[in-house]
């Protein structure tokens, strides 16, 4: 069974399609990365998986079951965490775990929160405001609060953009450990196409609020005879654009 | 569900304990309120020629007031406090339910009300040597209503916050002060403009308010107007909770929880 079936996802605001038709899933423990240019798609398609947005049309399937009908059911076994997105910054990173682990359920939710504490390296954060810590330090504080439910579909947007290379890739590790013991299939956004290339069985491409193409990274290298991921992309970020203005 | 309304409540519990600004709300206003009024009462009474104290009329009435505004205020204001740290989209994101949220806010308005109101009693107590308590439970009955209006005016600015977005702040800060002329806290309704008094039937308080008086004043019991206060209250309650509801799935359509959050 797949963890996450999006189809034929659409999001309209008037005549304005920011997610036109665009369907796609992730099997059980896989990595797939969401990518494209600014204003692709791809934060509104989150906003959707998260029912933080309806769509105007298509079905969400998670875990086999569609969202619509059991949103707080699906969202119980779902997280995220998204660089832009902290957690109030009033708030002790313990306080704002507890918050979140009763928000999502969690049986004992201290015992969890201690833990999540421990795995990514807080301890000595724990009883400090979010609000006063360095960008990095509050990403690490938001993946701890996406994995407090041991989530089934983890939906991580730039989870690593404020992190220096060292920390991004100590963070990739630990994300990796964490979703392989929890279970957990990832839909990653990233602009950084190394960790893309490092972390990701798959990635779909969107542009214009349609997928472009998908395939793993070497298929897409190799498809659009590139060097890298990161010139690939610069190719198919480009292609509608030109396509557009040659019409 | 217990789980989800308990973490919303400790968060403005956690919220309180960091900030001393916040008690500000809840130990200075109301009781510089109280202490004006106080003092106003004590002129009155020297300049009444008759043999009449307004202290329990005057005083009762700010408490009673004050009582209701930290209910509704609690509500709405704890809303802002989401608004204010971009945590909105955090929250929903999560598998909590509008109305488990607006329970856990509810939950909170409670411990509120009754911090500020102990408060005042224990000033008017020590200032004035007047008590609420020697009304017995015949005030019982209207407080309960006093909250069932607090909760409900406290969703509606809630709803009106979430769907205008946080330029609508005023709303939460302005709501009572537009209810108050109809809601004959100081007065009897049948001062009002026979048009006002009309406005003035449909709103709860008014009717509460009356109900409170009768106790204060003859330590009579108005049932008609404690019926229908909680007649309107009911009514409007669910209405509230609807109109949360819909503002919640109007704000879902159109993309606009983006306003409250970073995501």
């Amino acid at each position: 069974m797949q963890a996450l079936q999006v189809q034929n996802l659409t999001k309209h605001y008037g005549s304005v399609k920011a997610v036109d038709g665009v369907s796609f899933s992730v099997g059980a423990g896989e990595v797939v990365g969401l990518l494209g240019p600014n204003g692709a798609g791809k934060t509104t398609t989150i906003q959707m998986l998260l029912g933080l947005l309806e769509p105007s049309g298509g079905e969400i399937l998670v875990m086999g079951k569609s969202f619509s009908r059991n949103r707080r059911e699906i969202l119980q076994e779902m997280n995220f965490s998204a660089t832009y997105a902290s957690l109030p910054g009033n708030l002790t990173v313990k306080e704002n775990l507890n918050i979140f682990a009763r928000l999502y359920g969690v049986i004992e939710p201290w015992t969890r929160v201690l833990e999540v504490i421990k795995i990514f390296d807080l301890e000595k954060f724990a009883k400090v405001r979010v609000g006063r810590l360095s960008s990095g330090e509050q990403s690490r504080v938001n993946l701890a609060k996406a994995f407090l439910n041991r989530p089934k579909v983890l939906l991580l947007d730039e989870p690593t953009a404020s992190l220096d290379p060292d920390a991004a890739e100590r963070m990739r590790s630990i994300i990796k450990k964490q979703a392989k013991e929890a279970g957990s299939s990832i839909l990653w956004t990233s602009h950084n196409m190394f960790e893309v290339e490092t972390v990701c069985d798959k990635i779909i491409f969107l542009s214009r609020g349609r997928i472009l193409d998908s395939g793993t990274p070497l298929e897409l290298v190799k498809k659009y005879g590139r060097k890298n991921l990161e010139e690939t992309f610069i190719a198919l970020a480009r292609e509608p654009l030109e396509n557009r203005h040659e019409k | 569900m217990r789980n989800r309304i308990y973490a919303i409540f400790l968060r403005q519990l956690y919220l309180y304990r960091h900030s001393v600004h916040r008690f500000v709300v809840l130990f200075f206003w109301p009781p510089m309120e109280l202490i004006l009024w106080g003092l106003i009462t004590v002129y009155l009474n020297r300049l009444s020629m008759a043999n009449f104290n307004f202290i329990p009329l005057f005083l009762g009435a700010v408490i009673f007031w004050n009582f209701y505004i930290r209910i509704e205020q609690s509500i709405s204001v704890s809303f802002l406090e989401d608004v204010w740290t971009r945590n909105v989209g955090n929250v929903f994101a999560s598998p909590i339910r509008p109305v488990e949220f607006i329970f856990g806010l509810m939950l909170f308005s409670v411990v509120q009300a009754f911090l500020s109101f102990a408060i005042l009693l224990i000033l008017a107590q020590l200032f004035w040597n007047f008590s609420v308590f020697q009304f017995g439970w015949l005030l019982a009955p209207f407080f309960l209503n006093l909250f069932l209006f607090g909760w409900t005016l406290g969703i509606i600015a809630t709803a009106i916050l979430l769907r205008l977005g946080p330029s609508a702040e005023m709303v939460a800060w302005a709501m009572p002060a537009v209810i108050q002329p109809f809601a004959a806290v100081f007065y009897p309704v049948a001062v009002l403009p026979m048009f006002l008094q009309r406005v003035a039937w449909f709103v709860p308080l008014s009717h509460i308010f009356e109900g409170l008086r009768a106790v204060v004043l003859f330590q009579g019991f108005n049932a008609p107007s404690l019926f229908l206060a909680f007649g309107l209250n009911v009514l409007y309650f669910i209405i509230a909770i609807l109109i949360f509801h819909l503002a919640f799935r109007s704000v879902r359509k159109k993309g606009l929880l983006q306003r409250y959050s970073e995501y």
